[in-house]
């Protein structure tokens, strides 16, 4: 598939409140594609929240809910428990929620969401922080990282929810971003054919948080995977599959040295030399968590 | 009903025309455009469409630059607005 078979409705309208640059607006929108018009939106406090513009109007063109911080699952199953009751089957809930709201905030009710089988699709974008707020930090901010709660870095290494969530066995788990937008869209189709829990991440790297340049948005996103520091992959009841770029290297193509991508960002310019080194660690540990669970099913 | 609920309508231009954000102007030659649409993937306001070659909708377009980035042979350049 190339990007000139992506099809061309839109369900955001322009005019829209986002910053310029942010990469929320275009994953939305391709996930948006891939969804169709069929699909229930729940949004709980987030930048996405802020780009649906102000009340009476809304950039959105289908139904969103919006809800508080923490209920954004609990809110998805009560949906996906009336859509049952009427029948309605074919209509689909999208929790489309922050990292903030899904690592930290609302992990309590995606996990009860998850482990009830709630037939919903829940898609966490992840910038890394909480930008909406004010870029405090996350359990999603990486090691090292400035934010306004992290002044001379974060101390601590970041959490996986990929993981997590995989500890639920749920029938789809994937993680995208938004360099390749093929490989967004499709994830997000098979996820709308499947039944049962879905959960798809999304790199997001957002311009004012991570301090570059807003026309750069999309080659961060690139960078980040042709570095290692974001993985591509599927995981499809149980079974993992990496794809793009995150597949050639796997592969055995040469990773970018991981300097190109940290130096393009104004949050990580007071790193030494000793904590870009154990930020490699960190990444090399989780490609061999991902390349032994690819080896195991294998056996 | 929907007068008593905080029910909001899908509207264009909810937050205004927002080509009034925009510093730096894209401007497309189409004797370089290839057609592979990576600006109008990539656009985060919807402000390229899908003509014969790319349209950009001046209106909206808050002039981030990311289509001027990521074209491949570099037929959208940024041009500073005119006051």
């Amino acid at each position: 598939m190339a990007i000139k078979d992506l099809p061309t409705e839109e369900y955001i309208l322009k005019g829209h409140a986002g910053c310029p640059g942010c990469p929320v607006t275009i994953a939305l929108r391709i996930a948006l594609k891939a969804l169709g018009r069929k699909t229930i939106l729940v949004i709980p406090a987030s930048c996405s929240a802020v780009i649906q513009s102000l009340h009476p109007k809304t950039s959105f063109n289908v139904p969103t809910l919006n809800i508080a911080f923490e209920a954004s699952a609990a809110a998805a199953s009560g949906i996906a428990s009336a859509l049952k009751m009427l029948g309605k089957e074919d209509i689909i809930p999208v929790v489309w929620a922050g990292d903030g709201g899904s690592y930290d905030i609302g992990l309590q009710a995606l996990s009860g969401a998850l482990e009830r089988g709630t037939n919903f699709i829940y898609v966490c974008y992840n910038n890394q922080m909480y930008s909406n707020t004010g870029i405090q930090r996350s359990g999603a901010t990486p090691y090292g990282a400035w934010t306004t709660t992290t002044w001379s870095g974060k101390k601590e290494m970041e959490k996986n929810l990929a993981e997590i969530v995989m500890a639920h066995h749920i029938p789809y788990i994937a993680t995208a971003t938004i360099a390749y937008p093929e490989d967004l869209y499709k994830k997000m189709k098979k996820a709308r054919e499947m039944k049962g829990p879905r959960y798809i991440e999304i790199l997001c790297p957002c311009p004012p948080g991570w301090r570059f340049d807003m026309s750069k948005t999309v080659e961060m996103s690139r960078l980040a995977v042709q570095t290692g520091a974001w993985i591509l992959y599927e995981i499809i009841n149980g079974k993992i599959e990496f794809t793009a770029d995150s597949k050639r290297l796997l592969e055995g193509k040469e990773r970018k040295p991981l300097e190109e991508w940290l130096k393009m960002q104004g949050r990580f310019r007071h790193l030494k030399e000793e904590d870009i080194q154990k930020i490699k660690e960190s990444i090399d540990k989780k490609w061999e968590f991902f390349k032994q669970m690819n080896l195991r099913q294998k056996l | 009903m929907i007068e008593k609920t905080a029910i909001s309508i899908p509207t264009e231009g909810a937050m205004g025309k927002t080509g009034t954000w925009r510093v730096f102007k894209p401007i497309l030659n189409k004797e370089k455009c290839v057609r592979c649409w990576r600006c109008w993937v990539f656009c985060p306001d919807l402000a390229i469409s899908r003509g014969d070659y790319p349209v950009i909708d001046y209106e909206y377009c808050k002039g981030c630059g990311i289509c001027a980035n990521e074209c491949p042979t570099n037929a959208i350049k940024m041009e500073r607005e005119e006051k």
